[in-house]
């Protein structure tokens, strides 16, 4: 965890200080918050790694001399088949499609999506096929 | 499972394979070449122009002494790289099933091969510096004599969709056209003296076009709403194509203009000659953006449909 | 127990584990799921396995690049003409808008980060499958949205969009570009970025955290760290693009002035933030190919990679670099800080110089052969040098104002797009098809592809480059016989029919592959990385078995046990530890 967190970190600091140079060096609103927020997209979750990463125990991805054996056990869980990205997929289509031919559409983009996405958190909940 | 147990029979080398001092002898000349070209040659006036215009502006041939000297740096700096790969592909074929030696770096090379791009990259940013400051420098805006008491002409450029127009605020001249209409059917003519700081102010009707005469060696945005400016000092008499380069919508490609260097006596003949015509400051209205300006115009006789519908539709 | 192969339509081995097979229980698996899941048209609908929903992305890219290509054809067959009339302006402007768009945003990121990568990382890394399987779903799902959507947006009114793929404020305004065309164009941006981010998210996720043991982050291979850092690059750049078009989107249908000069509008702020992506998106599209030739040279060399280390600082710093330069396109707007965009763009050339000399310096006192995976990795070398040695030219402000928008910048960016994603794309094609499918695909019509297309390459670009510097601007849809570019485009035209023909071969490859088979076996070119560990193709979840992880070759280190030893670089931790247990292990 401590390179992955060193790694964004990392990545967040340089920004910030590539940001500052630029802001001072020519006053761009635009470019100056985009590299801001690109430090903050590295800080955030890098400070978060770094954070945990005293206070929790190496993970055996990251033990240099671990066996397959210490990795025993449950992995994750890993959702098998389901209709639900498919459906929350379609929804996206159809509300884009709204945007684009009219609110005539929109009815089938509300009905799709929303039960979609419901669909696909009941599942989660449920646990799903495995 | 176990580890495999460790072959210590042979040295461990953590760095590369020892290279003889011949191969030394070489990677140094190539080195020194890549390092030491774009320097040498910049002193020695040697500027072979690979395809592109020697420039007929002061700027424009600045510009092209640093195109020059990075196209001559990259053919070397590319061409050893290139060589080596051939090199490589061929001496390294595969001969037999022994296995290779298997190292896998060289602290001493990977600094060389960082270290030495970083001094190039150094001059390359150096040079451009030096070219960027002088092709962009301009006499301050209105101005109408330069810091050597020379004469500033101000010509004031205007893109639309999909011609050009050309003002001389101070001589009360106004030359406009559309596409592929105007003087040899390479659309508007703007007429320009040499040997004087012409000071350019650009701006867009409506879209962004761009404004590129290929032997001025330069381009510039004509943008909405932003009016860019920058000088040209034109050495020679001459005809200079231009184009639009930023696509613009649908007769992008017939967006030509020339520019004419003449004479000083000959400009002000000229100028003389186009009041006498009409073509004032007075003649073409100043349109309201976006809206298509109403010029003189012919029918061009090799465009694919004639230019009074504008937008969208063909 | 022996049991079937997951995937129901391939042509089963003769003899499990082929030629080259070998590792125990790579072939004893549970399959139970296949014979108890949904089956057909269904099953494709809801599955969530990152290999199928890898091979989806990939097919659907290909077949997105091949319709591109057709449009290139027709682009480079009008040009071949002064005044050539075989298409009109506004078919002119669509077809290269068009082919612009479904290059970038349908074929080369796709491809790379949903295709290949989907596949692969999740067996490079030693993991069951992606860290969110049905987010990775979604993904494609929405990919396949847009890629329809901005396919079929030639069939409105109006036409599709007209403006080049960067589509710059005001031309892409609801004044000089109305049509349903441009907002199906700006929609399918919004569904593909979205699908990328989804991506993004789960490439980061699945590599930081589903690493088998022992698979430390300076022991996954090149590929996996680049599409590590591509996946952070996305982050940062598509939600941009996102904002960007949203907001023309409202500026062209809700009455806002955002990019108008009229309502007191920026139209350059549209390129700030669509190069603040457009900048990091060319090097999410170069990141992966990067990645696959330095998986495929070492294989082919018979040599580790030569500076791992090297190449992981490289990659870090041609992506932070990469999101700080992107006005560099803007040099000629005349509105933005030259030097600092010029100097950072000169920097990004020193990693990849390192890239490319630790590319060389695998290959260096190697054993090369020259199969078709390599050959398209070497063409991908040379032709991504001479793209690359053009950008350094561009990096500079004065020598990108007498190029900028002609063929001279068209060049470069083809060479350097082809040679990343072409070249290296079909290198990894070449490399991966028998772990994905279990069979060969024939290596002599892969070589006449791989010529063909490298002759064509160069004969299509180095023309190009000559024909804009004298002049010739990009995006015309005719010039006149008076400019004396007749010939150029002629000899362009000529190279792009070869390349054209060279896919055929490719397509006959894989027609015939699936005719008749050859069985690949589980490590077919005696590759390192985990993945020629297991079945090809492998089994649902993966891995039956994993081979202990101690370098960033842990197949070969299992199949050559005798030339692991200067394997054991860049953990010092484990040559310590390796000291201690060498007298103990014996």
């Amino acid at each position: 965890m401590r390179v992955s967190g060193l790694f964004l970190a990392g990545l967040g600091i340089f920004f910030g200080f590539i940001g500052l140079i630029y802001w001072f060096t020519s006053y761009e609103d635009a470019g100056f918050l985009m590299l801001i927020g690109t430090a903050i997209l590295g800080l955030m979750p890098g400070g978060y790694y770094l954070w945990w990463s005293r206070r929790m125990r190496p993970l055996e991805s990251d033990l240099p001399d671990a066996t397959m054996d210490d990795g025993a056990g449950v992995v994750d869980s890993f959702p098998g088949s389901s209709i639900w990205p498919f459906l929350i997929g379609m929804g996206a289509l159809f509300a884009t499609l709204t945007f684009i031919f009219g609110l005539w559409l929109a009815p089938i983009a509300i009905a799709l999506g929303v039960s979609a996405v419901i669909g696909g958190v009941m599942e989660s909940r449920r646990g799903g096929t495995v | 499972m176990s580890l495999p147990s460790r072959d210590t029979s042979s040295a461990d080398t953590s760095e590369g394979p020892a290279t003889p001092t011949r191969e030394r002898r070489w990677k140094r000349l190539a080195v020194g070449l890549a390092v030491g070209a774009p320097l040498v040659l910049g002193g020695c006036n040697f500027y072979p122009s690979y395809g592109a215009s020697r420039g007929v502006t002061t700027q424009g041939q600045e510009t092209f002494k640093l195109y020059s000297g990075m196209m001559t740096t990259g053919i070397i700096v590319g061409g050893l790289v290139g060589l080596l790969i051939l090199y490589t592909a061929f001496r390294y074929r595969r001969r037999s099933d022994d296995m290779p030696k298997q190292f896998h770096e060289s602290i001493p090379i990977e600094i060389l091969y960082t270290a030495i791009p970083v001094l190039i990259v150094a001059v390359l940013f150096f040079y451009t510096v030096l070219t960027e400051n002088n092709v962009d420098a301009t006499v301050p805006n209105n101005a109408r004599i330069t810091t050597t008491g020379a004469p500033v002409l101000q010509v004031k450029i205007t893109a639309f969709q999909w011609g050009w127009r050309f003002d001389y605020p101070n001589n009360n001249v106004s030359v406009s056209g559309e596409t592929t209409n105007g003087p040899g059917g390479l659309g508007p003519q703007m007429v320009l003296p040499v040997g004087e700081t012409v000071q350019i102010l650009l701006v867009s009707n409506d879209v962004i076009h761009g404004f590129y005469v290929r032997d001025f060696n330069f381009s510039r945005y004509a943008l909405p709403g932003v009016q860019n400016r920058f000088d040209l000092n034109i050495i020679h008499t001459g005809l200079f194509p231009g184009q639009c380069t930023q696509i613009c919508g649908l007769y992008h490609s017939e967006m030509l203009f020339t520019v004419k260097g003449v004479t000083p006596s000959q400009f002000a003949t000229w100028t003389a000659t186009e009041i006498a015509t009409g073509h004032t400051l007075q003649r073409y209205p100043v349109p309201a953006s976006n809206t298509p300006p109403v010029y003189d115009h012919v029918t061009p006789s090799n465009a694919l449909a004639a230019p009074s519908s504008k937008k969208g539709s063909l | 127990m022996t049991t079937t192969v997951e995937t129901p339509d391939l042509i089963e081995p003769e003899e499990p584990g082929g030629p080259n097979g070998h590792g125990p229980g790579t072939h004893e698996h549970e399959s139970e799921h296949a014979e108890h899941g949904p089956s057909g048209l269904l099953k494709w609908l809801t599955s969530t396995d990152h290999k199928v929903i890898g091979k989806s992305y990939m097919i659907t890219s290909l077949v997105t690049f091949f319709i591109s290509g057709a449009m290139a054809l027709v682009i480079r067959a009008q040009l071949s003409n002064p005044s050539s009339s075989l298409v009109n302006f506004q078919t002119y402007n669509e077809l290269f808008t068009m082919h612009g768009s479904l290059m970038l945003y349908l074929f080369a990121g796709p491809f790379a980060f949903g295709g290949l990568a989907n596949y692969i990382v999740p067996l490079q890394v030693g993991a069951p499958d992606m860290a969110y399987p049905r987010l990775n779903a979604l993904s494609y799902w929405l990919y396949l949205s847009g890629a329809s959507m901005m396919t079929l947006s030639f069939v409105v009114a109006g036409g599709a969009a007209s403006f080049g793929w960067v589509a710059y404020a005001p031309l892409s305004d609801s004044i000089n570009s109305p049509g349903a065309g441009t907002d199906m164009w700006l929609m399918s941006l919004a569904l593909t970025g979205f699908s990328a981010i989804f991506t993004g998210v789960n490439l980061v996720a699945t590599i930081f955290y589903l690493r088998a043991p022992g698979m430390t982050m300076f022991r996954i291979p090149i590929f996996s760290w680049n599409m590590l850092v591509t996946g952070i690059l996305i982050l940062i750049a598509f939600p941009v693009l996102f904002g960007a078009v949203v907001m023309l989107f409202c500026d062209r249908h809700f009455g806002t002035h955002i990019y108008s000069v009229q309502g007191g509008g920026v139209p350059v702020l549209w390129q700030h933030l669509f190069w603040f992506f457009g900048h990091p998106e060319v090097y999410i599209l170069a990141l992966p190919y990067f990645g696959i030739v330095t998986d495929i040279i070492p294989v082919f060399s018979r040599k580790p990679l030569f500076g791992y280390r090297g190449m992981v600082f490289a990659t870090m710093s041609i992506a932070a670099l990469s999101t700080g330069v992107w006005a560099h396109h803007m040099f000629t707007t005349g509105v933005v800080l030259l030097p600092f965009f010029s100097l950072l763009s000169y920097l990004i050339a020193i990693p990849t110089g390192i890239k490319f000399f630790n590319w060389i310096g695998t290959m260096w006192g190697g054993q090369l052969s020259f199969q078709t995976p390599m050959l398209f990795s070497i063409g991908f070398l040379f032709a991504f040098l001479m793209g690359g040695v053009t950008g350094v030219l561009l990096a500079s402000p004065p020598v990108d104002f007498m190029t900028h928008d002609t063929y001279f910048v068209v060049a470069h960016f083809h060479q350097v797009l082809i040679g990343t994603t072409v070249f290296a794309g079909f290198a990894g094609f070449y490399f991966w098809y028998p772990k994905m499918f279990g069979r060969m695909l024939n290596e002599r019509l892969g070589k006449i592809h791989f010529w063909l297309l490298f002759i064509g390459f160069w004969v299509t670009f180095i023309p190009q480059y000559i024909v804009g510097l004298k002049g010739m601007p990009r995006r015309v849809a005719d010039y006149l016989t008076s400019n004396g570019w007749t010939g150029l485009n002629q000899l362009s035209t000529v190279g792009a029919m070869v390349i054209g023909t060279s896919f055929l071969f490719f397509l006959f490859n894989l027609v015939h592959s699936w005719r008749k088979p050859v069985p690949a076996g589980d490590n077919p070119w005696d590759g390192g990385a985990l993945e020629w560990f297991t079945s090809s193709p492998p089994p649902h979840h993966n891995f039956t078995h994993l081979p202990p992880i101690r370098s960033e070759r842990p197949v070969w280190d299992y199949n050559h046990p005798e030339h692991h030893k200067d394997e054991s670089h860049g953990d010092k931790r484990h040559r310590e530890h390796e000291k201690e247990t060498v007298g103990a292990s014996s």
